[in-house]
This record gives structure tokens, C-alpha cells and sequence, in this order.
């Protein structure tokens, strides 16, 4: 064993490491000849491309073992889907059900439900970083000698992968909702779901660079996240919008991760063309059809554009 | 772990025979620690940090050897903390140079954050994961070799006597356990200098002394240039050489004991009903100038405890009675006093007060 670890890097010496009596009990230390202490020096070694990625995985990592730890979060962040889902859907379902062509409502507001379920965890996810600020932590990270760029790169990553298993948590209960569970349809939800894990976990690291405090970051939270999910339409159809909603709808990036779901759960279910057109037409840009794959990049692209901003922010703090 | 049989094992490594070991072994930890060491481990000329208007470091040179243990002394608001940010590249300077460990803070920054441990004042520790996790978060992070962690993290937590609690959430440690903690994890990838920026701030005495002692014990085991700053006049004493900051400036910088010779007298304290009347009751009969530090009157004799009894002697019955009398060995209390004319807490307050000021200055603009 000792062997093994006692690669070039080390220099050991005489002794076994931690055999000094004196080590535990606080005591000052007998002074002994320094050949009686054994020095495990390490040596760091240069910046590499390899000692990057371990620091964007020991970050990712850090995140994951936090949100093991916080179980209560994992059940209060499922109370808000399963509010919408069961409470207001099954509500409103009997004053919807004349408009819905015989689809139930609660499968037409899954795909915004399920959205929301992944925006709050990611903006939670990306509030860690104010409270790690508030804590001291950041600086630590802050401090190691490796690009800033890593640090950011791991919290969105870890802050995407928390929230994507949210996500998969509320896929889980989709045959609640009379989705069927067919492998292609639960693909499709999930990739979408991990696009918008990452964009919004890219969004609020971006704007966690510049909030000191946790209620401002709360505050910035709530003005964002419910415009956005009542802008994108989980609640209603994209078709047939007065003008000023529908240009505000088109502006909202969530409204290109709410309709390919919707689109993809409808073309699973036995629906009438009416029932499609009224509920799932599909967002159009100036009367085009824009397709799936597009929306998808829309999303990817604006995540990507905010990890850089929130790249070159961190960077600049000092 | 082949404990026992790690010399053995190291020894087949180098496919030595063992009357040989013994000094290829210490040959190779000279290399280590002084092969590419310089013999400065800090190296400062002309540092200058500002803050708009506000000069917070005017300035400043000095350089730290390799192996010493160097303090920064001074009250809050006179710079320490700035500089040691500088160093440690966490501000940039607005002027001047300082290399650390051999590298410039500014243009090798990562080279410097390589070679240097950090406890800072308040706590950078995660509580949400375990002592051991947190050690473990900081290999990855610094790039730590693999398979040197686990000996080198065992180490580490057992010198400050926390190997027993590794897996307890840090979240569960006292404060002084905390301290414990960041001064093993600064530790952990064998920097050439520890910064410890007022390491015992905040704990109780007792906690403070075995902090101490783990200090102590490091430097002798670690071989390692420690760089501090303290506010507490006793804490200064454990170094070897000391600079006094005032104001942004070095006004002081010399062992402990040469800086308590440079004062020469022991200082006297007298409480009275009328402070001014004693002050000038001694000014005129025994010419000495005394002035009110800590509400006592307080002034500097070259022998105090013979000076005493002809205090008493010659006291005029028409001078305030004096209500009690104390007499100290010159501290660094009594340096930074003879040097900038007050003592550390008045500074401190007389600081707070300027910054108060500046801060009323700066809102009614």
C-alpha cells in the first residue's frame, strides 16, 4: 500500500506519518531531531488541462452531495408540481373541460409544470452561490489556482444535474397525468428538461457573480421565474393570443422548452386534429412553424450566452 | 497502510541499502524544500493599495526569509489585512511589487496560489459536508497528485488533532475545531508559506494557546515560512520578527525582543480622581511626561518598580490620591505605544471614529 502511494511526488521519511504522540492532545510539542518527523510533502504540480477538470467535477460534486444531504428540499421543491398538477389542474379542468376537446387539462399543463419544477431548482441550485459567498466558502474556491472558469463551469453543471434529477423526478409521476410512458416520449422530455436545467442554473450563477445577499437573490427569483412560466404559456395555448401576449410569449425563452413538449406528449396521445390545433399548434414566428430542434437551440444558445457572461464576471471579481 | 514497514517499503523503492537510506532520505527533502526555494520567501518593495481616495497601504517594503515565522501587527484599519490580500492575490496592488514563495502576486498569480496556504479570519469552510470532505474538495481543487491525499489528509487532521472527528459535518465544529480545520487544510498541499490572517480572532484563551501550539508544532514538522497578522500584543511574541503597522505604514520591524529594547522603560499606570491635575503634578515634580492611555494615566520610567516608592514618597498631599498603581515589563503593547503615541485599542477607537468620519463624508457628497 504505502508503496503504492509513495509516488516521486512524495518525500517521505524515516517514520510512519502520524505517529507523533504529541499530535493529539494539544499540547506543545517535545522537540525532538528533525529527523523523527515524517514530512509527507506533496508537491502540486503546473495547471493542466487535467487538474481543470478535476476541479469542474469536485465542484459538480460538491453540489450533488449537498442536495443528497437536504432531503427536505427534495420533497418541498415536488409540493409546487404536484399544487399545480392536481389542485389548480384538477380545478380547473371542469371549467376548462368545454374548451379542451376531451383532453384532460392536467396533461395539457404538465409540460409547464414540469418546467417549473426544474427552474426553481436551478435557481435554487444557483443561489448557493450567494449563500457560499454569505459563508465564506467561495473564496476558497476562489482562491485555488485554477481558471475561475472551472468553478463556474462545475456549479452550472452540478446546479443542471440537480435540477434534471428533479425533473426525472416529476417525469416519474407523468402516467399520473395520462401520459404514457413510451421511451422516446420520456427521451424527449428529459433532454428538453436538461437544456432547461442548464440555462437557468447559467442564468442565476450570472446573476449570483453580482448578489451579495440571499433575499435580493429571493426577491430577483420570484420577478423572474413566475413571469416566465405565465408568459410561456404552460397555462394556455400559444394559438390565437391577442398581439401583445403573444409577442411577450415568443420573447419568453421558456415558451421553446414548454411547446415541444406539449407537441411531443400530443403526437403520443389519441387526439383529434381539432384538440391538436386548439391546445398543441406549435409556436410560429411570423406564421412559420418553427421546429423542434430550433427551439431546443434557442434554449441551448442562451444558456450558453449567460455561462459566458457569468464566466467573464467571475473572472473579473477579485 | 504498511505503517510500520513504511521506511522498508520506501526504502525497496529506492533499492537503497538501509545504512544509506537514512541520509539519501533527508538529502531528498533538502531537495524538496530548498531546491528550487528561494531564500526569500516574501519578497515587498513599494506596495501601495488605494481605494479611491483612501491610501489603505502608503507604500510599503520588506521581505520575510524562508523559515521564519513573520507577524503583522497593528490595530484593525491600519493595512494589515489589505497587504496580506495582496499577497496572496486576492487584490491587486495599485502600486509597487511582491513576490511570494519566488513569484510576482500579479503576474504569476497561480504559481503563487500553488505554494501558499490560507486561514483566513472568518471561516471558508463548506458545514454542509464533512471535515474529511472538505479536505478532500481542497486536493481536487489545488490538483493534489491522488495517490499522495490520503496519507498527506490523515496527516494533516491529525496534527490538529481531528482525525477522530473526519467524518463529523463541519457544520457540528466549535469555532476552534474550525480554526483547527482550515489550518490543516491550508496545510494540505505542503504550501512554502501559510498565511494566517489573525488566526486566533474570535476564540477563547484556551483555544487560542493550542492553536498556538499546533502552529508551533508545524513549523518545526513542516519546515514552512509562516506569515501572520494579529492584533494581539501577546500572540506577536511567537514570532521571529515583527513589523508594526500604523496608518498604512511600517513604523516598526524587528525581532520581539529588540523592539521591547528599543523601548527601555517600563511603563507605569496610575489611577487618580483628577487625571489632568496628576499629569500635571508629575510633569512638573518628577518631569515626566505622562499621558491617559486605557482612562489611566500612563507613563514610561526606566525602572519602574524603584520608581514606585518615590512616586509614593514625593506625592504632594494637595495632589489627587492615587487610587492604585501598576507596573509592567515593556510588552509590544508598550512598542506600538512608543512608536505611534498610543496604544493598540486606541488606535483602534481613534480608527473607528475616522472611519465614521469618512464614511460622512462620503454619504453627504
Amino acid at each position: 500500500m504505502a508503496t503504492e502511494t509513495s509516488t516521486p511526488t512524495i518525500s517521505p521519511g524515516p517514520h510512519a506519518p502520524g505517529t507523533s504522540p504529541s499530535a493529539r492532545d494539544g499540547q506543545p510539542p517535545a522537540s525532538g531531531s528533525p529527523a523523527e518527523h515524517h514530512i509527507a510533502r506533496v508537491h502540486v504540480p503546473a495547471r493542466s488541462l487535467r487538474s481543470e477538470l478535476r476541479a469542474i467535477r469536485v465542484v459538480w460534486r460538491r453540489e450533488l452531495i449537498r442536495f443528497s444531504r437536504d432531503r427536505l428540499r427534495i420533497l418541498t421543491s415536488l409540493i409546487q408540481p404536484f399544487l399545480f398538477l392536481f389542485v389548480l389542474g384538477t380545478g380547473i379542468s371542469t371549467l376548462a373541460a368545454a374548451g379542451t376537446h376531451g383532453v384532460n387539462f392536467k396533461t395539457f399543463i404538465y409540460p409547464g409544470v414540469l418546467c417549473m419544477a426544474v427552474m426553481f431548482t436551478a435557481m435554487f441550485s444557483a443561489a448557493s452561490i450567494v449563500w457560499d459567498r454569505e459563508f465564506g466558502f467561495l473564496r476558497e474556491m476562489m482562491v485555488a489556482p485554477v481558471r475561475r472558469s472551472s468553478i463556474v463551469l462545475g456549479k452550472v453543471a452540478g446546479g443542471a444535474t440537480v435540477a434534471t434529477f428533479q425533473g426525472l423526478i416529476v417525469i416519474a409521476i407523468a402516467g399520473l397525468v395520462e401520459i404514457p410512458y413510451e421511451l422516446g416520449l420520456i427521451l424527449e422530455l428529459f433532454a428538453l428538461s436538461l437544456l432547461v436545467a442548464f440555462a437557468i442554473t447559467a442564468f442565476g450563477v450570472m446573476f449570483a457573480a453580482r448578489i451579495n445577499q440571499m433575499q435580493s437573490f429571493m426577491a430577483l427569483m420570484q420577478m423572474v421565474i413566475m413571469p416566465m412560466f405565465f408568459l410561456s404559456g404552460a397555462m394556455f395555448s400559444v394559438a390565437n393570443l391577442p398581439q401583445w401576449l403573444a409577442i411577450l410569449n415568443r420573447l419568453d425563452p421558456l415558451t421553446y422548452a414548454v411547446d415541444p413538449m406539449r407537441r411531443a406528449i400530443f403526437s403520443h396521445l389519441n387526439v383529434s386534429p381539432q384538440a391538436q390545433q386548439a391546445l398543441a399548434p406549435g409556436v410560429t414566428w411570423f406564421g412559420w412553424h418553427v421546429p423542434t430542434l430550433l427551439e431546443a437551440a434557442v434554449i441551448a444558445i442562451l444558456g450558453l450566452v449567460m455561462l459566458s457572461v457569468a464566466i467573464w464576471e467571475f473572472s473579473q471579481a477579485e | 497502510m504498511c505503517k510500520a514497514h513504511f521506511a522498508p517499503c520506501v526504502l525497496d523503492l529506492l533499492d537503497l541499502r538501509p545504512s544509506e537510506a537514512h541520509i539519501k532520505i533527508e538529502s531528498m527533502t533538502d531537495i524538496s524544500s530548498n531546491g528550487s526555494a528561494p531564500a526569500l520567501a516574501v519578497a515587498v518593495e513599494g506596495l501601495v493599495k488605494r481605494y479611491g481616495e483612501l491610501e489603505a497601504v502608503k507604500g510599503i517594503d520588506f521581505t520575510v526569509a524562508s523559515g521564519e515565522t513573520f507577524g503583522f501587527l497593528g490595530p484593525n484599519g491600519a493595512g494589515k489585512s489589505t497587504t496580506i490580500n495582496m499577497l496572496c492575490t486576492l487584490v491587486q496592488p495599485s502600486g509597487g511589487s511582491a513576490r511570494v514563495a519566488g513569484h510576482d502576486v500579479v503576474r504569476e498569480r497561480d504559481e503563487v496560489r500553488r505554494n501558499i496556504g490560507l486561514v483566513f479570519q472568518d471561516t471558508t469552510l463548506d458545514g454542509y459536508l464533512t471535515a474529511e470532505q472538505n479536505l478532500q474538495l481542497h486536493a481536487e481543487l489545488y490538483g493534489m497528485p491522488r495517490g499522495a491525499v490520503s496519507e498527506r489528509l490523515q496527516q494533516v487532521m491529525e496534527m490538529v488533532g481531528l482525525w477522530e472527528r473526519r467524518s463529523s459535518l463541519v457544520m457540528t465544529f466549535s469555532g476552534g475545531m474550525k480554526r483547527r480545520l482550515e489550518i490543516a487544510r491550508g496545510l494540505l498541499h505542503s504550501p512554502r508559506v501559510l498565511f494566517l490572517d489573525e488566526p486566533t480572532v474570535g476564540l477563547d484563551p484556551q483555544t487560542r494557546s493550542s492553536i498556538w501550539s499546533y502552529i508551533a508544532e508545524l513549523k518545526r514538522d513542516e519546515d514552512i515560512t509562516i506569515f501572520m497578522t494579529t492584533h494581539y500584543m501577546d500572540e506577536a511574541e511567537y514570532c521571529d520578527r515583527i513589523a508594526i503597522m500604523d496608518r498604512g505604514t511600517i513604523v516598526a520591524l524587528d525581532t520581539p525582543e529588540s523592539l521591547k529594547a528599543s523601548v527601555g522603560t517600563d511603563r507605569v499606570q496610575i489611577q487618580t480622581d483628577d487625571d489632568d491635575a496628576a499629569i500635571a503634578a508629575l510633569s512638573e515634580r518628577f518631569d515626566i511626561e505622562a499621558s491617559i492611555a486605557e482612562g489611566a494615566v500612563t507613563f514610561g520610567v526606566p525602572e519602574g518598580g524603584q520608581f514606585v516608592p518615590r512616586l509614593f514618597d514625593e506625592w504632594d498631599p494637595a495632589h489627587p490620591p492615587i487610587k492604585s498603581v501598576s507596573v509592567s515589563r515593556p510588552s509590544l503593547d508598550d512598542v506600538f505605544m512608543s512608536y505611534t503615541g498610543k496604544t493598540i485599542r486606541d488606535a483602534e477607537e481613534s480608527g473607528d471614529t475616522d472611519r465614521r468620519r469618512a464614511m460622512a463624508r462620503m454619504m453627504s457628497r
